[in-house]
């Protein structure tokens, strides 16, 4: 069993939500749950009652180029599943809340901070045998007006990254230790989508995303359990700037979520280029 | 040369662009899915089943019938493995009662053919590990 959200000692606590509220607030007009998920199948097979989907490929996405999508089509996004800025939006999503934690990220370029990612994701509510439905709900539209992205905040880009490396800051590699070896070019079991190149960024830790979750029910870790491996173990300072990345920036979203919100850094970035860029990038540096 | 009523399956999601079309195609395999009976094989089931690089953790079983055809069963113990539930249930249902030398003819490239653009980064591989322990135990049960 898993000590209560509260109970846990996170810096900012408030940004995840326990199954349980999310049970009480699926009819809540203020807040609008939404699935974000690896695996295309499993909205249409199932889903919290209420919950809209968000996809990463198809609507977060900039279909043409390599970016996350425009002003106009967030806004187009956030009124198509009827919210507004005001609206608590909770993430919640298979793999542990990666793609959740990517939906999550990707909405605090444009700003919307009232936001949570759900404590467990879908494995936690499954698990609980709480109601799944296949009834796609219909939200009355809103007119969502979108701010402009703000990428500086929350997004590294190759250049800042490479200043960064120089000026010897701290960066993680939340890559397998086989990826950031060098070892492999891709995840374990996964296709290779294509980098020249293998090790890691000169300097990073190596500190696969999936340590900061609990496998039995997909939970994070306390703050006392984070802190041994981040702080103590890794050694990285939550005052000092720090860059997270990975393949395309979406396990790093998770880490970037865990370091920013639940052990409170001041200065958190996630190079969502990631290895993907830097390991086709002609004459950067890297590390084996 | 794939059994008929396989490609008969294949000529459907050929025909099948919309995403949201395949993904309820799949998702109604899916449903249609039942796990191995338990005369074949009850839980825990043994790691020399157990199809590799698959994340859903899918079993695999080809029993032989008097008759020289054989009969394929799956379990699938991911109760998240909608896509694995999905290709057990396509294969189970259009391969059972055929030879092991038909079965055999079942090749990884029915997965591309089936999911498309529905196949997460991960499944693929998982996905195609699970045809090709149906190729392996046909070609093992084939009469020599």
């Amino acid at each position: 069993m898993t000590a209560p959200v509260e109970s846990r000692g996170y810096v900012h606590g408030d940004v995840l939500v326990s199954t349980d509220w999310v049970a009480d607030h699926v009819n809540d007009p203020e807040v609008r749950v939404i699935e974000s998920n690896e695996d295309m199948l499993l909205y249409p097979s199932g889903h919290i009652p209420g919950a809209v989907q968000v996809d990463w490929t198809l609507d977060l996405n900039d279909q043409v180029r390599r970016d996350y999508l425009s002003r106009e089509a967030f806004g187009a996004l956030g009124s198509r599943i009827g919210i507004t800025p005001g609206t608590t939006v909770v993430f919640y999503g298979d793999k542990n809340n990666w793609w959740a934690c990517y939906a999550f990220w990707v909405f605090q370029l444009f700003g919307h901070t009232p936001a949570r990612v759900m404590d467990g994701g879908r494995l936690k509510w499954e698990k609980e045998g709480r109601p799944m439905t296949r009834e796609v709900p219909k939200h009355p539209a809103t007119t969502y007006r979108a701010r402009e992205r703000q990428d500086g905040p929350h997004r590294a880009f190759r250049n800042e990254v490479l200043a960064h490396v120089r000026s010897r800051g701290q960066l993680v590699d939340v890559r397998s230790p086989e990826e950031y070896s060098g070892a492999r070019m891709h995840m374990p079991e996964y296709p290779n989508e294509g980098a020249l190149r293998g090790g890691h960024i000169p300097g990073a830790k190596s500190i696969p995303w999936a340590r900061a979750i609990n496998p039995g029910d997909g939970t994070f870790k306390t703050a006392g359990e984070l802190g041994e491996i981040y702080l103590q173990e890794q050694a990285l300072k939550p005052e000092d700037p720090t860059i997270a990345y990975c393949r395309i920036g979406e396990r790093s979203s998770h880490t970037w979520f865990v370091l920013k919100y639940l052990l409170g850094f001041a200065n958190v970035r996630n190079y969502d280029g990631s290895w993907t860029e830097w390991g086709n990038l002609v004459g950067a540096p890297i590390e084996k | 040369m794939l059994p008929a009523t396989l490609r008969e399956v294949l000529d459907t999601f050929a025909l099948v662009n919309d995403p949201a079309d395949r993904a309820a195609l799949l998702i109604d395999f899916a449903d249609q899915f039942r796990q191995v009976p338990p005369h074949v094989a009850e839980p825990p089931f043994p790691k020399e089943r157990r199809v590799p690089a698959c994340e859903s953790e899918a079993y695999v079983w080809l029993v032989p019938q008097a008759d020289g055809t054989a009969n394929l069963h799956f379990a699938v113990e991911n109760p998240s493995g909608v896509s694995a539930k999905a290709l057990a249930s396509i294969l189970t249902s259009t391969l059972s009662g055929r030879t092991p030398a038909e079965i055999e003819q079942v090749s990884p490239e029915i997965v591309e053919q089936i999911f498309r653009q529905n196949i997460s980064m991960g499944k693929g591989m998982g996905l195609m590990a699970m045809v090709q322990a149906v190729q392996a135990l046909a070609r093992a049960a084939r009469p020599r």
